[in-house]
Parts: C-alpha cells; sequence; structure tokens
C-alpha cells in the first residue's frame, strides 16, 4: 500500500470517523448541558429571536461597521473563499464522489479555483497577521488558534501544490494534513464553524423573549 | 478563600448557552472594540473576551465533552488557583458595568456580560468580593436598602413629597392596582420623582400604593453575582406585593432593578407571580397612548437621551422612552449610537457601589464624553438613578456643565393641569 493510499484509505476514514464522532459527541455534549426553564414572563417569541440572531451577526452592527472593518473583510475573504475551493474545486468533487457521496454538481473552472484561493489565503494571512500584531490579540491568542491558523493555511497550500496533479507526494502530502485538520477539528477552537449557531441562537432566544436582539 | 468552591459553583454555572460561548469563541478580540473601559484607556486587559478566560479554562478543563479526553495528551488548560481569582478581580468587578454592549459587535453573539455575572457567582462563593457591594448587601439585608434608607426615613421623605405636591400618597394600601418601588438613589438623591409620580397617576387617575416593607427596588445580590441575597431581596417585594394584592409592580428608572425583578426574580423565587411587572416607562408610554395623560408645552433645550444598558439593550424597552421624549421635548437629538447600542454610562453592574473602580469609572466616561461632545446637548435625560448619579459625578469631574434629569420628573413637569 502506497502512502497516498494510505491517507486516502484506512487514514483517511480513521480522521473522518473521529471528525464525526468527535464534533457529534461535542455539539451532544453540549446540549446535554440544558438550559433551565426561563419562568419569567415572555415580552416577544424566543425562537423568532434565536432565528433573528443567526443572520444578525453576520455583519457588525450598532455602528461598529467601520471599527471591525478589517476582521470583517478578511474573514469573510477567508471563509468564502475555502469554501468555495472545498466544495467547488474539481479534485475535491471527484474526491468527495468516490469517498462520501455520489453526487454530480459543476466544479469550477481552473482561473476561479485560482481566484477563490487567493481570496481565502489573503483573508487567512490577514487574520492571521492581526493575531501576531494587535495588542488586544496578542494578549487573547493561545496555542489553539495558532495551530488551526496553521494547520488550515498548510492544507491550503499543499492544496494549491497538488493542484496539478503532476507529482503523487504533493497529493498525498495534501491529503496527510486534511486528515490531520479532521482529527484536529472536533478538539479545537474550528469547532465554531458548528457552535456558532448555538452559541447566536441561545443569546438570541435568551433577548428574544425580551423582546431584542443586541 | 475557598478555591475548590469557586471551581465548582463557576463548573456548575455552565449551562447548554455558556459552553456553546466558550466553545464558539474564537478569539477575534472584536468585542475589545465595544468596551468603554478598553477605549478609554487603551489597556488589553479590559478585552472583554480577557475578562471571561477564567470561565473558559473552567470549562475546557472540567465540562468540555471533549476534556476527559483532552486531559489524557494534557491538552487541557491549568486548574484555576487563588492568584488566578485574585488577578481577576478587578477585571470582574471593577471593570465590567454588565452593559452587554460586546454582545452587539461579537460575530457569534456571544452573552459575554452573562458570563462575567456567572464568573462573579464564582468569586462570590471564594468570598472575593469588593468591600462597597459586600457593605451594600449588608445594609440592604438589615434595613431593607443598600443606602442605609429605613423604613422612618423613607416614610418622612415620602411625607415632604406630599407636602410639597399636595397629594397625599397612600402608603401599604391593600387592593391598589399598582405599587412602585423605587432605587436606593431615587430616595436619597432625586426624591422628587416620588411627587412626580403622584402628580402623574392622580392625573391618569392610577390607583397606586408604596409599600414600607418592600420600597427598595435596588438588588445588590444581582450586582455581586449572590443568588441568595438577590433572592432574598426579590422575595421582599413578591411577598409585600402579594400581600397589598396589587395587580402590577411597577419597577422604577433603575437599570438592573427592571432585570432583577422582571426577567431574574421569577427564576430566582422559582415561581411566577401573583401580579405583573410593568416598568415604569412601559406604564407612562401607555397612559399616554390611552390618553390618560395629557401635556403641554415642551422644553425647548436641546435634549438628548442616555439609554439605561439593562433597561434598553437588555431589557428591551427601546421606543417608550422615545415616544416619551417626543411629548415633552421639542428639541430632541438622538447621540451616536444609541438605543440598543448605546454606551454606558459607566457605573452599572455594581462598579459605582465600588470605591475600588471610581478612577477606572471616571475614565471610561471619557466614551459617553465623546458621544456627547458630537451632539453637545443643554440637557442629558435619562430613565435610571443609578446612571443619573454617575453621569453627574462624571460630569462633574470632566468639568463640564450639563444637567442630567430624569425622564418621570420631566413629563410631570409638562403635565396639562
Amino acid at each position: 500500500m502506497t502512502f497516498l493510499e494510505v491517507v486516502e484509505g484506512p487514514l483517511w476514514y480513521l480522521s473522518a470517523t473521529i471528525f464525526v464522532i468527535g464534533a457529534a459527541w461535542k455539539v451532544l455534549g453540549i446540549l446535554r448541558l440544558g438550559r433551565k426553564r426561563d419562568l419569567s414572563i415572555p415580552r416577544a417569541s424566543a425562537s423568532i429571536g434565536a432565528f433573528k440572531a443567526q443572520f444578525l451577526h453576520f455583519v457588525p452592527h450598532g455602528g461598529f461597521t467601520f471599527r471591525t472593518i478589517y476582521h470583517l473583510v478578511a474573514g469573510y475573504m477567508f471563509h468564502i473563499g475555502l469554501f468555495v475551493v472545498m466544495l467547488f474545486a474539481a479534485p475535491h468533487i471527484s474526491f468527495i464522489q468516490g469517498n462520501i457521496i455520489n453526487l454530480e454538481w459543476t466544479p469550477l473552472p481552473y482561473w476561479g479555483f485560482i481566484v477563490a484561493a487567493q481570496f481565502a489565503f489573503a483573508g487567512l494571512i490577514l487574520l492571521w497577521v492581526r493575531r501576531i500584531s494587535d495588542p488586544v490579540m496578542i494578549k487573547i491568542s493561545d496555542r489553539d488558534d495558532h495551530i488551526g491558523s496553521w494547520l488550515t493555511f498548510l492544507v491550503m497550500l499543499t492544496g494549491c501544490m497538488a493542484l496539478q496533479e503532476s507529482v503523487e507526494a504533493l497529493r498525498a502530502t495534501h491529503m496527510l494534513l486534511v486528515d490531520l485538520w479532521l482529527i484536529y477539528f472536533p478538539f479545537s477552537r474550528l469547532m465554531h464553524a458548528v457552535t456558532f449557531a448555538f452559541s447566536r441562537g441561545y443569546t438570541g432566544a435568551f433577548f428574544g423573549r425580551r423582546g431584542i436582539v443586541p | 478563600m475557598s478555591i475548590s468552591t469557586a471551581i465548582e459553583t463557576m463548573v456548575s454555572n455552565i449551562d447548554a448557552s455558556s459552553a456553546s460561548y466558550l466553545d464558539a469563541c474564537v478569539h477575534c478580540g472584536q468585542c475589545a472594540e465595544a468596551c468603554h473601559f478598553y477605549e478609554s484607556t487603551g489597556d488589553v486587559r479590559y478585552a472583554p473576551v480577557y475578562k471571561i478566560d477564567l470561565m473558559r479554562r473552567a470549562y475546557k478543563r472540567h465540562k468540555d465533552p471533549l476534556a476527559p479526553l483532552k486531559k489524557l495528551f494534557g491538552l487541557v488548560p491549568p486548574e484555576l488557583t487563588e492568584d488566578d481569582l485574585n488577578e481577576w478581580t478587578d477585571l470582574i468587578y471593577d471593570s465590567c458595568t454588565l452593559c452587554g454592549r460586546c454582545t452587539i459587535v461579537c460575530p457569534m453573539g456571544i452573552d459575554i456580560a452573562g458570563l462575567v455575572r456567572k464568573t462573579r457567582e464564582g468569586f462570590v462563593a471564594a468570598g472575593i468580593v469588593p468591600e462597597g457591594l459586600t457593605g451594600a448587601a449588608g445594609r440592604a439585608l438589615e434595613t431593607g436598602s443598600p443606602l442605609g434608607i429605613k423604613p422612618v426615613t423613607f416614610r418622612k421623605i415620602v411625607a415632604e413629597q406630599e407636602e410639597e405636591t399636595g397629594i397625599p400618597i397612600e402608603l401599604d394600601k391593600v387592593g391598589a392596582d399598582y405599587m412602585v418601588i423605587l432605587s436606593a438613589m431615587e430616595i436619597l438623591n432625586f426624591y422628587e420623582v416620588i411627587g412626580a409620580l403622584a402628580r402623574i397617576f392622580k392625573k391618569a387617575g392610577v390607583s397606586w400604593t408604596m409599600s414600607t416593607t418592600a420600597y427598595e427596588a435596588t438588588n445588590v445580590g444581582i450586582q455581586m453575582g449572590d443568588k441568595a441575597i438577590a433572592k432574598t431581596l426579590v422575595s421582599r417585594v413578591v411577598e409585600a406585593a402579594e400581600e397589598l394584592g396589587v395587580k402590577y409592580v411597577v419597577s422604577p428608572e433603575c437599570g438592573h432593578a427592571y432585570s432583577a425583578l422582571n426577567w431574574e426574580g421569577p427564576n430566582l423565587v422559582g415561581r411566577n407571580y401573583k401580579f405583573e411587572v410593568i416598568h415604569i416607562l412601559e406604564l407612562l408610554d401607555r397612559l399616554c397612548a390611552d390618553g390618560r395623560i395629557k401635556t403641554k408645552g415642551k422644553d425647548s433645550r436641546r435634549l438628548t437621551f442616555h439609554d439605561p444598558c439593562q433597561i434598553v439593550r437588555r431589557g428591551g424597552i427601546v421606543q417608550e422612552p422615545r415616544n416619551l421624549m417626543s411629548k415633552v421635548s421639542s428639541n430632541f437629538v438622538e447621540m451616536s449610537p444609541t438605543g440598543t447600542a448605546n454606551i454606558c454610562c459607566g457605573g452599572g453592574g455594581g462598579v459605582s457601589s465600588n470605591p475600588n473602580a471610581e478612577g477606572l469609572r471616571i475614565r471610561a466616561f471619557g466614551s459617553k464624553k465623546r458621544q456627547l461632545d458630537q451632539v453637545k446637548p443643554d440637557a442629558m435625560v435619562t430613565a435610571c438613578g443609578n446612571c443619573r448619579n454617575v453621569l453627574e459625578e462624571a460630569i462633574d469631574e470632566y468639568g463640564m456643565e450639563m444637567p442630567v434629569l430624569g425622564l418621570t420628573e420631566l413629563l410631570a413637569e409638562y403635565l396639562d393641569d
């Protein structure tokens, strides 16, 4: 069995399993903690508050857009670029069809991949530069923040290097890093990709009862 | 100090919402942009996310669903120590007014103020609470008021207002529709509000009373993070209101008092009340809308409104004060930002009762001052006795000249007699 076969075979299945079970364990574990029933008389609907909060926090409100413009622009560049590359890069679609679900959708043209990847790289680098240069972020950042950033960066970098699919070792390196990223995900702050919805939802529901969503 | 009790309390406070918050935070630091303590000092320790770091560590070590596995690999933060609690005391009590402005800017919508409150409960369990707050709590339990206002003094103040307005105020009136409670600051410093209420209610034909056993709305237990004290203080109001058989308890111009009685109270006493809680701004707005209060003339000065955080951003009463301002002001100007994004006075969440925080509170007013300098009002109106007192003190400190008015009193001035 070649190294590529290992990282795309047994290691891939192992890491995907850890990813799925770990993330599910985490989410269910959090939800299991529950919340005490709120006995106060609601002024408005908690459900509507929870729903509104999901959208409200996609863009800073309350006059903060200018003060948070760096994070806003870099954050969206990174996340949109990453999701486009992840879901619409031709090699990813064929890998998903072969290993996860047999669905077909149109891949990005090569130039589209390049543009999306540039956005993702620029966004991620800008966010990390901010993390090591802004006094507040220096103070609050920990090992997990840096590992998550670097691991994602390396996954993206090796993915771009492997795009031509001319050297098997590059694809294998990319897959190894993807496997590591999947294993790291549930144990790290990368979980925010899932828990953000719960966080916004709980705040929206809590304040939604009070007739407001901050 | 009992560090183990503190940890136990903090960990037991982590429910599904807190766990979601602590798991979703990506350390982006944007919350700092919303904090008046950080904005005014530039001190990175005042970044709201840093203030909740003890809670994050308690969660990651004890309550994270994957903590047992992570512990095997040494991937959990170290246990909290006494030194940690001592180091964080000023962050938890002096530099957070629980204003909740940081939630607005947080991409994850994390209720950071709620987490600070839960951290305070850990500090209470450990016995680390600023003396200003423990003293206020002691007085509240002993005399009924955090400022030590005894029933006999309260009766005297009410009698003076009766004399001033010529309107009798019947205390402990069984079967009245509304029972009014007041904040300690109102009773001591802004007692004219009692006369203003008497005039408004007489005009509107409102049947009301005040209790001589539960006249105090201030709940220092909520501010310091002591649920037992908070419950005792809420229970006094609930018992008095239910004994008198009133239909409503009117929460006064006090931010956290409204939160304490209306939103947290039923959860503290473990049941629904036999009466409804209505905030004074809601009641006045309703009376105006029903045509039971009519006003005549308007204040022509350039007036602005300071939104008390716990009433507006965390209480949901946003439009009512603006409706009332439109009744009494012909030259009303909003600050920017305003409403739910308002900037705190700097003294909420028990900070004004905490002498350790005095210098910092005055510095934090710098953010509010910048807002005021933009709109240059002749006077500022608010609807919280504590905000009013804190604003007046800070205005003096900064050498500014600007009266701070109470909205109820302003409305009473323009009643159509």
